[in-house]
């Protein structure tokens, strides 16, 4: 008796377009900043620091595609039957840095969708993987983003 | 600082703690960069009366950043990072001081490999933001 039908396990597999993006000096300076860097090659901008691909590849959303909360709705996610979001994760394996100037290619994919029984019900766990790679399909960094809701 | 040698490194060598006391002008840069219109991290009224927090937010991937800092301060040039991974299982918000910091839990000297345990700590020595990481070194 689970909360996931076929139909949501359906998604998995599910990928959003590719998208390219232009990584620039001011950028990178303004991230380096806002995270407290304390490396001259971070604030100067020469190198990202190792989590700037979070910035660069978070959603540019319009204002009515916001919910009221001020959150963007993500079109990789089907409509889950638990909303509430409690712990969310990151693991990134490095293949490449990034500098100014670099284009790169991010793709999202919906990678599993499963349950577990928690304490106080059940839990869904979902995964995204995040792909960057260079226009030449070398790859730069590879993300798992896990994210419980119960 | 003299550099990292893998044959030298032990489990239990403890990284050197970074801490981080995010004010609302930091937030709000991090929350522009990222373009993060998420109100719990800017606007308190909704933050405390909707939503229930003692204050605003800090967002958690600047946590998982801090991790990544601790552990490149560290290598300094001697190494890179492989792999970080982490997990966001408790809040903070503006006005604490919070903790990065860590521990080498294996070394693989034919590899040249170290993972090491990190975490973000708060004031009260909760572990909110628990990671990984996988590192190589050059020497």
């Amino acid at each position: 008796m689970g909360v996931l039908t076929p139909e949501l396990k359906a998604n998995i597999g599910k990928a959003a377009p590719p998208r390219i993006e232009v990584v620039t000096r001011r950028d990178i300076r303004k991230y380096a900043i806002a995270t407290n860097q304390r490396q001259r090659k971070y604030l100067d901008g020469d190198e990202a620091p190792p989590l700037y691909h979070v910035a660069l590849f978070w959603d540019v959303v319009e204002l009515d595609e916001l919910t009221p909360d001020g959150v963007s709705i993500d079109a990789l996610l089907p409509k889950f039957p638990l909303e509430k979001a409690m712990a969310g994760g990151l693991n990134i394996t490095y293949h490449d840095r990034i500098r100014p100037g670099d284009v790169l290619v991010g793709e999202r994919t919906l990678t599993d969708i499963y349950e577990k029984e928690g304490r106080s019900g059940p839990l869904i766990f979902y995964e995204v993987v995040l792909e960057v790679r260079r226009q030449d399909g070398s790859p730069v960094i590879t993300e798992k983003t896990t994210r419980i809701l119960r | 600082m003299s550099a990292l040698r893998i044959a030298a490194l032990r489990p239990g060598h403890e990284l050197p703690a970074q801490t981080h006391k995010p004010d609302n002008v930091q937030l709000f840069f991090y929350n522009a960069a990222l373009w993060n219109a998420h109100r719990i991290h800017y606007d308190l009224p909704y933050a405390t009366e909707a939503e229930g927090y003692p204050g605003l937010v800090i967002a958690g991937p600047l946590m998982g950043d801090w991790l990544g800092q601790c552990v490149e301060a560290w290598l300094g040039d001697g190494g890179a990072l492989v792999n970080l991974e982490y997990s966001n299982r408790g809040a903070a918000y503006i006005g604490e001081t919070l903790t990065a910091g860590g521990t080498v839990e294996t070394v693989d000297a034919a590899k040249g490999e170290a993972s090491l345990t990190l975490f973000v700590r708060n004031e009260a020595g909760d572990v909110i933001t628990p990671g990984r990481a996988l590192v190589r070194l050059h020497g």
